[in-house]
C-alpha cells in the first residue's frame, strides 16, 4: 500500500511549524520559521519541511492548521485548537503525560490530557506577557544575549536574584539596574527563569497537576527554564524531542486519524 | 393591559418601556422635579412608591459600551487623571459629568444620588466622588456583605433602620412624601414582575432553551429598575408566555441548531457585545444559564424580608452560596460548560473569578474556560484568545458528548 502522508501546521504569533507524517507514526520532515500569522512564515515553514520530506504537497493527503493563525491557512481541511493539537501530540510521545505545560510566544497554558490523549480541561495565561516567551525574548535582549545563550548562563548561575516584578516592563527596569550594580549575568538569567516558572506553576496549580507532566513549546528548549519549572512544582517535567512542534505534530496526527475514518 | 402591547412582542414591550422610564426622567426633570443618579441595586421600591424619578449611570455605563463610545468616554475620564483600574462604568460616568454630554447615551443630571453597596464598595467612592464635585447631596444604603448563609435580625434592623432614614431624607429633599399604602401596592407589583422574571428565565431549563441567552442581558435593565411599575410586571408576564409556548412547541429565539448549552458567568462585555455572541452562536452554543437569571428577582412577603432580599443579591454573598447559586444553576439548566469573563472592571467580580472557576469546575466536572474582558472599556478583549479558547472548549464539549452517546 501507498504511504499516506499528512500534515500539521502550528502558526503561532511569532513562528510557524510545518510538520509531515508519515503514515500517522513517522515524521518525515518538520520546518520551524522565527515567523508566525500574517507573514510568509506559514507558506516557508510548509515549503521546508515539504523539502525536508522530499515531497511534494500533492502527496499530501490531509492537512491540519492550528495555532493562533490557524484560520487563516486556506489550504487547511480541518482547523483545530492548539489545546487539542498539544494534547494529541504530546499522547503520542508519552502516552501516559496527563498535565502538558506548554509555553509559547504569547501565552502559556496547562492541559490536562485524557488517558485516551484528548484535551480534558485547561487554563490559559490571562493578558499579561509575563511567563511566556514573550518575556524572556524581551530579558534577553536587554542583557544582549541571544534566547538559545540563556540555558548556558543559567546552569553557570550561583545565586539566583530574585526578580520580584511580574510585569514584563517592570521587570525589564529591575533587570537593568540589577545589571548596573554589576550582579553577575548568570544569576540574573536564573532569577529571569525563576520568575517565569512561578507564574507558570501557578497556571498549572490552578487547572491541578496530574502527574506525570511534561513541558512543550519553544521555551522548552531552554533547559535553565525547564529545570526552574521543575523546581517550583517540585516534580519532574518530561520534554519531548521536538518540543517546538508538539502541536504541528498533534495536528498532523489529527488529520492522519481523520483521513483514516473516512477510509 | 392595553391591545397595543398585547400585539407586539415582549422584547419590544420591554425596550420600549425602558425607554419610556428613561424619557419620564427627563420630563420630569424638564417640569422642574428633583431626579437622582440612582445605583442599580438599590430598592427601587421606595424611589417608585415616592414618584421621584431616577436614573442609573450602570445602565448608561452599559449602552455607552455597547454602542461603541466607552474607549471614548474611559480615555476622557483617564486624561482627567481617573486611574484606567477604575470600573468603565465610573469611568463613562465621570466623563459624561464633566462633559456634560455623550452622544451614545445622556441621561439628566442629578440633584441627589442614591448609592447602595450590596452591588459593589468601589461604587461608595464613586457615588462620594460625584457628590463633591456637583455639590449634592449624597444617600447611602450600607448593606454588610453576607458573609453567612441567612441574613439575620440584627442585618435587618441596620438595614431597616437605614431604609427608614433615606425615606425621611428623600422627603426633605424632593418634597415628595411617601405613602405606605403605595409602598405596599409598589411590593406587590414588583413581587409579580419577579415571579414572572424567574418564571421566564425558568424556560432555559428546556431543551432547546426558548431563546437565546443573550437575550436576558437586554431584558435585565428592565428588570433591575422598573420591576416596581404595572407594565414592567405585564411585559415579564407576556414574556414568560412568550417563552412557555415556544418551549411546548420545542422551539426558540436562537438561530440554529442549540448543540451545546453553557453558563456565561460575568456581565457581558458590552463593547464586544456581537463578537462575544457571534463566536458561540455560529458554533451552536447558547447560554442558558447566567445569574442574571436566579439572582435578580427579589423576593418577599414584607418589609423585613425586602431588607434581606437585598442583602442576597450575588455580590453581597458569601463566596460558597454565590458557588452555590452557580452550580445549581448549571445542573438545572444541562450546561455542557462554562464560559467565565475575567471581567477587568469589576474588582468584586473578577477578584474571586478563578477560584470561583477552579470550585465550579471541581464541583461539577465541566470543562470551563477563562477570557479576559471588560464590560465597557473595549481595550481589554482580545478577539484571537477568545476565539481560541471557545473553540477549545467547543472541542471538550464535543468529546464529552461522543462519551456521552457510547455510554
Ligand atoms: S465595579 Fe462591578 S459591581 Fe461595581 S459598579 Fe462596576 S461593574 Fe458594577
Amino acid at each position: 500500500m501507498a504511504d499516506v502522508y499528512t500534515m500539521g501546521i502550528d502558526i503561532g504569533s511569532t513562528a510557524s511549524k510545518c510538520l509531515i507524517l508519515k503514515n500517522g507514526t513517522d515524521i518525515s520532515g518538520y520546518a520551524v520559521i522565527g515567523a508566525g500569522t500574517g507573514t510568509s512564515g506559514p507558506k516557508r515553514s510548509v515549503e521546508q519541511a515539504l523539502s525536508n520530506a522530499g515531497i511534494t504537497i500533492n502527496e499530501i493527503s490531509g492537512i491540519t492548521a492550528t495555532g493562533y493563525g490557524r484560520n487563516t491557512f486556506s489550504e487547511a481541511d480541518w482547523i483545530v485548537s492548539e489545546l487539542s493539537c498539544h494534547a494529541i501530540g504530546i499522547h503520542a510521545v508519552f502516552p501516559d503525560v496527563r498535565t502538558l505545560i506548554d509555553i509559547g510566544g504569547q501565552d502559556a497554558k496547562a492541559i490536562r490530557v485524557s488517558t485516551t490523549g484528548k484535551l480534558e480541561n485547561f487554563v490559559m495565561n490571562d493578558k499579561c506577557a509575563a511567563g511566556t516567551g514573550r518575556f524572556l525574548d524581551v530579558m534577553a535582549r536587554v542583557l544582549e544575549l541571544d534566547v538559545s545563550e540563556l540555558a548556558e548562563r543559567d546552569a553557570m548561575a550561583e545565586n539566583v536574584v530574585n526578580i520580584s516584578s511580574t510585569c514584563t516592563v517592570f521587570a525589564e527596569s529591575e533587570v537593568i539596574s540589577q545589571l548596573s550594580n554589576n550582579v553577575n549575568i548568570c544569576d540574573l538569567v536564573a532569577g529571569i527563569h525563576r520568575s517565569v516558572a512561578v507564574r507558570t506553576a501557578g497556571l498549572a496549580k490552578r487547572l491541578g497537576i496530574v502527574e506525570p507532566v511534561a513541558m512543550s513549546g519553544g521555551v522548552a528548549l531552554n533547559s535553565g527554564a525547564a529545570r526552574a519549572l521543575e523546581r517550583e512544582l517540585g516534580i519532574p517535567v518530561r520534554i519531548p524531542p521536538l518540543p517546538q512542534i508538539n502541536g504541528a505534530y498533534g495536528a498532523a496526527i489529527y488529520a492522519w486519524e481523520h483521513r483514516k475514518q473516512e477510509r | 393591559m392595553s391591545d397595543s402591547i398585547e400585539k407586539k412582542p415582549a422584547k419590544i414591550v420591554l425596550r420600549e418601556l425602558q425607554n419610556k422610564i428613561a424619557e419620564e426622567a427627563w420630563e420630569a426633570k424638564k417640569r422642574g422635579e428633583k431626579v437622582g443618579w440612582c445605583a442599580s441595586n438599590f430598592p427601587q421600591e421606595i424611589t417608585t412608591a415616592m414618584g421621584i424619578p431616577v436614573v442609573y449611570p450602570e445602565n448608561m455605563g452599559a449602552a455607552v459600551g455597547a454602542k461603541g463610545g466607552g474607549q471614548r468616554m474611559c480615555e476622557y475620564a483617564e486624561g482627567m487623571g481617573y486611574s484606567g483600574d477604575l470600573c468603565s462604568y465610573s469611568r463613562i460616568n465621570f466623563a459624561y459629568a464633566d462633559l456634560k454630554k455623550c452622544e451614545e447615551m445622556e441621561i439628566p443630571f442629578p440633584d441627589f444620588l442614591l448609592c447602595c453597596n450590596n452591588i459593589c464598595n468601589c461604587m461608595i467612592k464613586w457615588y462620594e466622588n460625584l457628590a463633591l464635585e456637583m455639590n449634592i447631596p449624597l444617600l447611602l444604603i450600607d448593606i454588610p456583605h453576607l458573609d453567612e448563609r441567612t441574613c439575620d435580625e440584627d442585618r435587618i434592623r441596620y438595614i431597616r433602620a437605614q431604609f427608614d432614614d433615606c425615606i425621611r431624607q428623600l422627603e426633605e429633599i424632593t418634597g415628595k412624601k411617601m405613602d405606605l399604602e403605595k409602598l405596599k401596592s409598589v411590593m406587590e407589583v414588583s413581587q409579580r414582575s419577579s415571579r414572572a422574571w424567574l418564571r421566564a428565565v425558568g424556560y432555559m431549563a428546556s431543551t432547546p432553551s426558548p431563546f437565546s441567552g443573550f437575550d436576558i442581558f437586554n431584558n435585565m435593565a428592565v428588570a433591575n429598575v422598573g420591576r416596581g411599575t404595572i407594565e414592567a410586571a405585564e411585559a415579564f408576564e407576556q414574556l414568560a408566555d412568550e417563552y412557555e409556548a415556544l418551549a411546548a412547541k420545542g422551539e426558540s429565539t436562537f438561530k440554529g441548531e442549540e448543540k451545546y448549552r453553557i453558563l456565561f458567568e460575568g456581565i457581558a462585555c458590552w463593547a464586544h457585545l456581537k463578537y462575544t455572541y457571534k463566536a458561540l452562536q455560529t458554533r451552536g452554543i447558547n447560554l442558558t444559564a447566567t445569574i442574571y437569571g436566579p439572582a435578580f428577582s427579589f423576593l418577599y412577603g414584607n418589609l423585613d424580608e425586602l431588607m434581606a432580599a437585598y442583602a442576597y443579591v450575588p455580590n453581597s454573598n458569601c463566596f460558597e452560596r454565590e458557588l452555590e447559586l452557580r452550580v445549581n444553576d448549571a445542573l438545572k439548566n444541562k450546561v455542557d460548560g462554562a464560559i467565565f469573563h475575567m471581567n477587568r472592571s469589576c474588582k468584586h467580580w473578577s477578584g474571586n473569578l478563578y477560584e470561583m472557576e477552579r470550585r465550579f469546575r471541581e464541583q461539577t466536572g465541566l470543562p470551563t474556560i477563562v477570557f479576559d474582558g471588560d464590560q465597557s472599556d473595549p481595550r481589554c478583549f482580545s478577539e484571537a484568545q477568545y476565539e481560541t479558547r471557545v473553540e477549545a472548549l467547543v472541542e471538550i464539549m464535543e468529546e464529552n458528548k461522543k462519551k456521552e452517546v457510547k455510554a
